[in-house]
């Protein structure tokens, strides 16, 4: 389980998230929604420490994790798998190393079964027989595609994805889509998804955090949220630009 | 104190103290060595393999220009035979680590600094974190090992090539006795003078790795900030081997009883 409690963060004089507050329970997949710049991203990296908070809280299985150096958090950091934006691939390595990379990092895995390992988290990302290409062949979504695969080898308990369809077309975000679900049913794993498409939204969450105003606005099931009549859920859910800013 | 930490003063200070920190954190990652014999044996043949060139051009041209030199001064004085003790005990003492470690942190200081900020920019460092992977296991220790052991066997190399080709110039172009030149300079040439470059050598491989590593990884957002890390990595290391050259000279001169 994923607590954060009163959780406030500020770059500079700017203050991105205020008193933030909410729970994410074991086995439950999480959709934070909210407007671009609106501190999605931020609250997300909060959750594996990789953003130290002002103030608050976040706790991982009851265990806070905002007192904890570096070092103490690479123990806390083997629950997690993390997909980020750009996928953050090694650009220096294959896909193969790029996938293989936590294992060999452990040392208890020998070649054949880091390859077997490797072969299957392909398999499980549709994207067999890459091992050997360069970050630098594959397409965005491809590359989200061995990004997850990395998450996966090492079968975390939670997986985050930091806006997993951006800049993907329709086709591949609903194939991004169809992977989250599948890597949620075949593993079992708690999954917190920040994303500002609704339709992958209500896709693949089965609880919805709005964020707004530095705030969490609204939460509940995707059923509830997508129904409310709160306007400013409304608004974002319908995608209405306010007068002022509208461009023309 | 926060008017006293937007100043250059309270930058300067605030860098050092970061550069302290990571010194701390790489040391007590080295206690535990958990860095990868790959990366390491990578490092050691990116620093020092592939620095060899610009190691041995350096060398060379200085060997003969201060050869050539110190003959124009000596011929005056009918020394001429002490030219190859003068360019071996400079080489030595001085030339040798200093030029070697200069051109180092041009070409591998640059490459570190750029890289790492590079992975920074584009959230590869965030990326091994969230691997359970420390950055500074994986990225500073083998470039740290690797430029410590590198330096010394760089320096080495410069300060043969400095003294055979001073060498060669002094007796195929200047036309002085080779025995003469050979015997004075196995004569003022003392094993203490080796010592003093490859110490030297050693901690300049220390100021050039902990420096472009520091660099790459507080690097600013974006291609500008990768820039910026790339120059201040060069520049600053640079400076320290110089500043500290100075240092390390009256030490090890203390040390080793010249002073």
């Amino acid at each position: 389980m994923i607590e954060v409690r009163h959780l406030t963060k500020s770059f500079g004089s700017q203050r991105i998230l205020d008193n933030v507050d909410l729970q994410i329970e074991s086995g439950e997949s999480a959709v934070i929604i909210g407007r671009s710049g609106g501190g999605k991203s931020v609250l997300l990296k909060h959750l594996i420490a990789l953003l130290k908070p002002d103030s608050g809280e976040v706790l991982v299985d009851g265990e806070s994790i905002i007192p904890m150096n570096e070092r103490q958090l690479l123990r806390v950091r083997e629950k997690f798998g993390m997909v980020f934006q750009g996928a953050a691939l090694f650009d220096s390595m294959t896909v193969e190393e790029n996938v293989a990379f936590p294992l060999m990092r452990k040392k208890n895995f020998t070649q054949a079964e880091m390859d077997r390992r490797v072969a299957a988290a392909l398999d499980m990302v549709d994207l067999p027989g890459t091992q050997k290409k360069k970050p630098a062949e594959l397409s965005g979504g491809m590359r989200k595609r061995v990004g997850l695969a990395r998450a996966i080898i090492y079968e975390p308990r939670i997986i985050l994805y930091d806006e997993p369809t951006t800049g993907l077309d329709p086709i591949m975000s609903d194939s991004i889509d169809k992977l989250i679900i599948r890597v949620r049913d075949q593993l079992k794993v708690t999954s917190v998804v920040v994303t500002h498409d609704m339709r992958s939204a209500r896709r693949v969450g089965n609880h919805v955090f709005m964020l707004h105003n530095k705030r969490i606005h609204a939460s509940g099931p995707p059923e509830e949220i997508f129904a409310s009549q709160d306007p400013i859920v409304r608004q974002f859910i319908d995608g209405v630009a306010d007068e002022k800013e509208t461009i023309l | 104190m926060n008017f006293l930490a937007s100043t250059w003063v309270g930058i300067w200070l605030t860098g050092l103290g970061r550069i302290a920190m990571l010194t701390r954190e790489t040391v007590l990652s080295l206690f535990t060595f958990k860095a990868r014999w790959r990366d390491l044996l990578y490092q050691m043949y990116f620093i020092g393999i592939k620095s060899q060139s610009v190691v041995i051009v350096t060398g060379a041209f200085t060997g003969m220009v201060l050869g050539a030199q110190t003959y124009f001064q000596f011929h005056k004085v009918k020394m001429d035979t002490a030219t190859l003790a003068v360019v071996s005990v400079s080489m030595c003492d001085e030339l040798g680590p200093v030029l070697t470690a200069l051109m180092v942190a041009g070409r591998v200081g640059a490459a570190i600094a750029a890289e790492i900020g590079t992975m920074r920019v584009t959230e590869q460092i965030d990326a091994l974190r969230t691997l359970a992977t420390h950055p500074v296991d994986y990225l500073v220790v083998p470039r740290l090992l690797a430029a410590h052991a590198a330096l010394p066997l760089l320096t080495l190399e410069a300060i043969a090539v400095g003294i055979g080709s001073c060498y060669v110039v002094g007796v195929y172009l200047l036309g002085i006795d080779p025995a003469f030149l050979w015997d004075n300079a196995l004569k003022y040439t003392h094993d203490v003078d080796i010592v003093i470059g490859f110490s030297k050598a050693f901690i300049f491989g220390g100021i050039i790795a902990m420096i472009s590593c520091y660099k790459g990884m507080t690097c600013p957002m974006g291609a500008e900030g990768v820039g910026k890390a790339t120059t201040e990595a060069v520049v600053y290391s640079s400076i320290t081997i110089l500043i500290s050259n100075f240092f390390l000279t009256l030490i090890i001169g203390k040390l080793v009883g010249l002073l």
